[in-house]
């Protein structure tokens, strides 16, 4: 698609968009959000991109094939899932908290980082279908 | 040291991460997956050693407190499961390597498999009926991909049919889960023992029992419901289908035990239905699995064949009977693993699945033959070997109970699975071969490098070694069989490991 507009448009919305799915990703512990969610709006600004330059621009700015996304967000949810077991000894999947809050992003917990895994995940998945059917389209 | 249950499921889940990383480099993937696989037989050999010298272990995972937590509870059936799920994963991990075209692991079999028996173990080692049913749908949606890998038109025929029916039996699940949940308020197995005897409205948990049983019925090839199973495991390639036949039927069997052991107990009704279901599902089977023509679909049908056995052996629900259904899945296991690996290899000797036009096996290869005769007549159930000692004990559940019908029934079933047996060994290894041109089989077995051709040889060997112990270490697998049915018959210390009162 060949629009200035689009273009104009994308090239703005695309940071925007990854920080609005960071702040969903942030605030999904106890309100509606989370890593699931994020992960597709960030996969949406990626793909609306796309959309504006053509699939090789979007995949000069990825740097690396999206499927590696997948392997990285599911050892870092492994490990989050390990830290209270290496730590204190409690069962697999025990959240485990810092004592005191971090300003802008709130609680630290092992929680965190599970999510932040699923939502590398999602992203991964997502682009990695859409690039692959787009490049059967071109 | 209790966090030790959850080391079967993490580490084919590190494994299938692991090998996600080199997506796409076969040699690697190659290795990593038979490495793991052997490090895996020997953590799930140490999980059951520990278990079986320490008793039972139950885990909460997120040390939210059971019932409200996911209970992850390790007792002798599951731990049997998960060490037998490990030493199938290992021989069949060996054979793929060795004989699966080096497309289809490049788009990714060897992490699709990892993440299968991730899921395997999962069901085994969960207390939780929710958990368990998402277990199974990470076993379907794993073996949706791998029957479908390859792209044929024929796999995507099976998988057609394979996919609906178990969509179907999984919405049945579902649906069960959903009143279970709506009747009691939770879905822990232990808490739902005691909770499910305390409800008046008996006809409700009586359908919700019938669910159950249609749900997992579906998925274990029962009677009425098999029918998908001869249509869908002959056409991926044979390394597949092992682990399908090893495995996939026999965690819903699995479950089946489970749950109408622990949740629901067993009442009248019900037991009469698995005796009769039982006895027609090995007459189906059985009948079957004499006019196929098709080898791999000939032990297709044995397999439902056998199912039968189990499901009688859960019908008599006596001390016997369930320890000898609990023999027999352990040694159905193994021999049906290594029946479809021997059929892969008949298949990479001959380049032909028809029964009609091989043979000749004995006369080219004696040794490899003589293999094979090992687990040809362990599923016969010769007397020194594998198969004949879990059928005394359930003939002697059935005489127990005075239920010579279902007697009669196991008996019939060994004859015909003689019969069967007696046939592919004629047709297959005696007769004289009649295959003609060569169809597009890539590489025949003759023809292959002998470091290659002993590595094909070396999972059915292992196998084989296995069954051997099985049949002559009967001691050891009965002891373990009757303390699960010990388990099966008194649930109170299960209850009483996962709620701690």
């Amino acid at each position: 698609m060949n629009s200035v507009i689009l273009r104009t448009a994308a090239s703005f919305l695309l940071p925007l968009l990854i920080m609005f799915s960071v702040f969903i990703l942030l605030r999904g512990h106890y309100l509606p959000g989370g890593g699931f969610v994020g992960g597709l709006v960030a996969a949406v600004g990626f793909v609306l991109h796309m959309f504006a330059n053509g699939l090789d621009e979007t995949r000069r700015l990825l740097m690396i094939h999206p499927g590696y996304l997948l392997p990285c967000g599911l050892s870092l949810a492994l490990l989050s899932g390990f830290t209270p077991v290496l730590i204190t000894g409690e069962p697999f999947m025990t959240g485990v908290w810092l004592d005191d809050p971090v300003p802008v992003i709130g609680s630290i917990g092992t929680a965190l980082f599970f999510d932040l895994g699923v939502y590398l995940v999602v992203v991964g998945v997502s682009l990695t279908i859409l690039f692959t059917i787009s490049e059967e389209v071109k | 040291m209790t966090q030790l249950i959850f080391l079967p499921i993490l580490f084919q889940a590190c494994i299938a991460v692991l090998l996600l990383f080199f997506f796409g480099k076969v040699k690697i993937q190659k290795i990593i997956s038979i490495a793991g696989s052997a490090l895996n037989l020997a953590v799930a050999g140490g999980v059951f050693y520990v278990v079986r010298l320490e008793g039972s272990m139950a885990v909460q995972a997120g040390n939210w407190q059971a019932p409200f937590g996911i209970t992850f509870v390790a007792d002798t059936l599951a731990v049997t499961m998960v060490l037998l799920t490990a030493i199938v994963g290992f021989a069949v991990s060996i054979f793929s390597a060795y004989t699966l075209s080096g497309n289809r692991i490049r788009f990714g079999y060897f992490p699709v498999f990892h993440f299968l028996m991730m899921g395997l173990c999962g069901s085994f080692l969960t207390g939780d009926l929710f958990n368990m049913y998402v277990w199974f749908e990470i076993t379907i949606i794993t073996s949706f991909v791998l029957l479908t890998l390859g792209n044929e038109k024929e796999q995507l025929e099976g998988a057609v049919k394979y996919f609906a029916m178990n969509m179907l039996a999984s919405l049945i699940f579902l649906t069960a889960l959903g009143i279970l949940y709506g009747l009691t308020g939770t879905l822990n197995m232990a808490d739902l023992s005691g909770k499910l005897m305390a409800i008046e409205n008996r006809g409700l948990v009586n359908v919700c029992a019938l669910f159950f049983f249609f749900g997992f019925g579906i998925k274990a090839a029962l009677f009425p419901m098999y029918f998908w199973l001869p249509d869908s495991y002959h056409t991926p390639p044979t390394a597949v289908t092992a682990v399908f036949a090893g495995l996939l039927t026999k965690v819903a069997v699995y479950a089946l035990i489970r749950v109408f052991s622990l949740v629901f107990i067993p009442e009248a009704f019900f037991n009469n239905l698995f005796l009769i279901v039982g006895a027609f599902t090995i007459l189906s089977g059985g009948i079957g699995s004499l006019v196929q023509n098709n080898i791999r679909k000939v032990f297709s049908y044995l397999i439902i064949c056998h199912i039968g056995y189990m499901i009688i052996g859960l019908g008599l629900f006596t001390q016997a009977a369930l320890a000898g259904m609990m023999f027999y899945l352990i040694h159905d296991i193994i021999i049906k693993t290594n029946l479809f690996l021997m059929s892969g290899m008949i298949i990479k000797i001959k380049g032909s699945t028809d029964i009609r036009q091989l043979g000749d096996i004995y006369n080219d290869h004696p040794r490899i033959a003589l293999l094979f005769a090992i687990s040809l007549f362990s599923v016969i159930g010769i007397p020194p070997l594998s198969g004949f000692w879990p059928k005394i004990s359930l003939i002697w559940g059935g005489i127990e109970k005075s239920d010579y019908l279902s007697v009669g029934f196991i008996l019939f079933g060994s004859f015909i699975t003689l019969m069967a047996v007696a046939r592919i060994w004629s047709k297959v290894f005696w007769k004289s071969s009649t295959v003609t041109a060569p169809p597009n089989a890539p590489l025949f077995f003759d023809q292959l490098s002998k470091r290659r051709r002993f590595w094909i040889l070396f999972p059915v060997g292992f196998l084989s070694v296995v069954t051997l112990y099985i049949g002559f270490g009967a001691d050891n697998i009965h002891l373990i069989a009757s303390r699960i049915a010990e388990d099966l018959i008194n649930v109170d210390a299960y209850i009483e490991l996962v709620l701690g009162k």
